[in-house]
């Protein structure tokens, strides 16, 4: 039995759903519904089940009813036909009381804009959805200490959420979610306000939780990039409907209509990836004030021949070759400057990732992606190339 | 057509008949009560010797508000005695602070529900935008004739005038709650008095002490006109120097006034930054 079964599903927003689910079933287009009635289709028939432990992205541009999709799962929205089954349990049938207790216990949210409360702690946040259900103060700090733990916000638990980073705050949203321990994880375009590399390094956070928690995820999404990377499955949704649901594969290999194959043709990934997207993590680097010694030392501990060198606000100085810096040390010289590399790539963070390859041709060593105050955000080796345009890992770490 | 009038004022006046022989039982213990407190207040304040008072008021606006403001509040108290004002303002005051009690009391509760319920709102608009704009002379009227004259006539036209911001704020505040946040707490399975007492009350306080801060302002402003129907205090001062033509006497009631507001409106502005700081955190 699948763990959640959605039957043609509709949603209008308006004073006269019944006449539009009419015109609709009739096949009357949502345009058409908006100028006859007035009324506006959020979902139109939506059918889909999700077997337990999946991952299920939706994925649709804005306002093509994702959002209104899985709020009414929880019912956050009330759906106007159709029937939704959690675990063969009748969620459209359910009484205020039962409906209370099943987002209690069945379910965690997580939002796109983190929506936090601002007048808590990280912990008291973490601790929420179980201060609603009446759990003992002890009990409740104990699951909410290990959520935020599972989350790698341990230490953090006194702080006010105002005082953390993007990707820190959405961990305080998803330990909230987790703290329940629910069996389903609503995900609402969860990463979308992250930038690039906290993004991919939630993204892969949140795969190796599931590994471990195996919870039924349902996550909304906009990024082709994004749902590719996570879905066991994807639904691509438009204008209300499903246009096609399936594996990543199935979605990029055999388009079920002319929107899908748009949606994914437009994937040249050459030219859509950027090379923020396919850079990773500036590490290590060394600074001015270390030697050639400690430059040497880092480069060995990584296997790696060449290091970017910074000043102390992270301005991009140069690059260090393994080589030189050896002979730096055998010479005596301490002072880092004398021996950086004159000739090296460096690129801003929207470059394409087509420009990037006869760059790499002529250069040695990695290509440095450097912001407009010369601060260094990451770097890209060939590898991280290959591995952004095979749609997949390039934290190598 | 000539002789086309709407009898509304003779409607209005046989209303006021039929209510006061009815229901002047009800108006006379409602009139006792406050009577009773707005006395018990003010003979209060007015039972320890004035030095005192003003130590203590400066002390604690010093110690628990600001230093600068503290040394305002020794000043203009001072100066305030020294005119020979002192019994004048605690009489103000205590109607002011009875005026904000039950201004706050009746209010905020009301704010809250507007704040949940959208016909009550909409019920519940034009008329406060009727308390607030209809002339204040029109409802002393009525006061004096259910409560007398008096201080507690006073009050409940000081309570009529003070009691709208206290209700739009309050209902504000709430509604500005951020709708993510709603959501969440929704989303967790938050009952609605989870969500008013966990999220939005505390989250609309900042706005909600602003409208402490107005409902204390508005009270204050009602003062002098108060003092028309006997409320005493400053106002009746100012009134005075009015009726005998005294520029110097009018002048000293009336820098009694200002000075009691800008010190009531610095220590509410002040608390409520402090709730606001609280928020930031």
């Amino acid at each position: 039995m699948s763990k959640i079964e959605v039957k043609n599903l509709y949603k209008i927003f308006g004073k006269q759903p019944d006449k539009a689910v009419e015109l609709l079933q009739k096949g009357e287009s949502k345009e058409n519904i908006l100028n006859q009635t007035g009324q506006v289709v959020g979902l139109r028939n939506v059918s889909f089940s999700i077997k337990e432990g999946e991952i299920f992205v939706v994925m649709g541009l804005s306002g093509s009813g994702k959002s209104t999709l899985i709020r009414c799962l929880n019912r956050l929205i009330e759906p106007t036909r159709g029937e939704i089954f959690i675990d063969g349990e009748n969620v459209t049938d359910m009484s205020y009381h039962q409906l209370l207790r099943f987002r209690r216990e069945r379910l965690g949210m997580v939002f796109q804009s983190f929506a936090l409360f601002p007048h808590m702690t990280v912990q008291e946040n973490a601790e929420y959805g179980l201060k609603v259900q009446g759990i003992a103060k002890k009990e409740r700090e104990r699951k909410a200490c290990a959520a935020l733990e599972t989350v790698g916000l341990q230490g953090w638990e006194k702080n006010s959420p105002q005082q953390l980073s993007g990707g820190m705050r959405q961990r305080v949203g998803l330990a909230r979610a987790l703290a329940n321990d629910p069996d389903i994880l609503l995900m609402d375009e969860a990463f979308s306000a992250l930038d690039p590399l906290i993004r991919r390094e939630m993204q892969d956070e949140l795969m190796a939780l599931h590994a471990k928690v195996c919870k039924t995820i349902i996550f909304i999404t906009h990024d082709l990039d994004e749902a590719l990377k996570l879905g066991d499955r994807i639904a691509l949704m438009k204008d209300g409907e499903i246009v096609q649901t399936g594996t990543p594969e199935e979605i990029l290999t055999c388009p079920a209509t002319e929107y899908v194959a748009r949606f994914v043709e437009d994937v040249d990934k050459t030219k859509v990836l950027t090379a923020s997207q396919v850079m990773k993590k500036p590490e290590p680097v060394v600074y001015l004030k270390d030697g050639p010694r400690v430059a040497l030392h880092k480069m060995k501990d990584h296997g790696i021949s060449s290091i970017f060198v910074l000043d102390k606000n992270r301005r991009l100085k140069g690059l260090m070759m393994a080589d030189k810096a050896a002979e730096a040390v055998r010479k005596g010289i301490t002072a880092i400057e004398e021996c950086l590399e004159p000739d090296f790539g460096r690129v801003d963070p929207n470059t394409p990732v087509k420009d990037l390859f006869p760059l790499m041709a002529r250069v040695q060593g990695p290509v440095a992606v450097v912001s407009e105050e010369d601060r260094l955000l990451g770097i890209i080796v060939r590898g991280s190339v290959l591995a952004g345009l095979a749609g997949g890992e390039n934290e190598n770490d | 057509m000539t002789n086309f009038r709407i009898p509304l004022g003779e409607t209005v006046n046989n209303f006021f008949d039929e209510m006061i022989i009815r229901y002047s039982s009800v108006f006379d213990s409602i009139s006792d009560v406050l009577r009773t407190m707005l006395k018990g207040s003010e003979e209060f304040l007015l039972m320890w010797p004035p030095w005192f008072l003003i130590t203590v008021f400066s002390l604690l606006v010093f110690l628990l508000i600001e230093k600068k403001l503290g040394l305002f509040t020794v000043i203009s108290l001072i100066f305030m005695y020294g005119l020979d004002l002192w019994p004048e303002t605690v009489s103000t005051l205590a109607l002011i602070l009875a005026g904000t009690f039950w201004s706050l009391a009746i209010g905020v509760p009301t704010g809250i529900l507007a704040s949940q319920y959208d016909t009550f709102e909409k019920i519940l608009r034009p008329i406060l935008d009727f308390m607030q704009t209809l002339p204040s002379f029109v409802y002393l009227i009525p006061a004096v004739i259910f409560f007398g004259l008096g201080k507690v006539s006073g009050l409940v036209a000081t309570l009529i005038f003070a009691m709208p911001p206290a209700i739009r704020l309050t209902n504000l505040g709430i509604r500005q709650v951020p709708a993510d946040m709603m959501e969440a707490a929704k989303a967790f399975g938050s009952t609605r008095w989870q969500i008013l007492t966990g999220i939005q009350l505390p989250l609309a306080l900042p706005t909600i002490m602003a409208g402490v801060n107005q409902c204390i302002m508005m009270a204050l402003s009602m003062s002098v006109i108060a003092a028309m129907i006997g409320a005493g205090g400053l106002g009746r001062v100012v009134l005075m120097a009015m009726e005998t033509v005294n520029i110097g006497k009018g002048v000293e009631g009336g820098i009694g006034i200002v000075l009691l507001a800008i010190l009531l409106d610095r220590v509410t502005e002040n608390i409520s930054k402090r709730f606001g700081a609280a928020e930031e955190k």
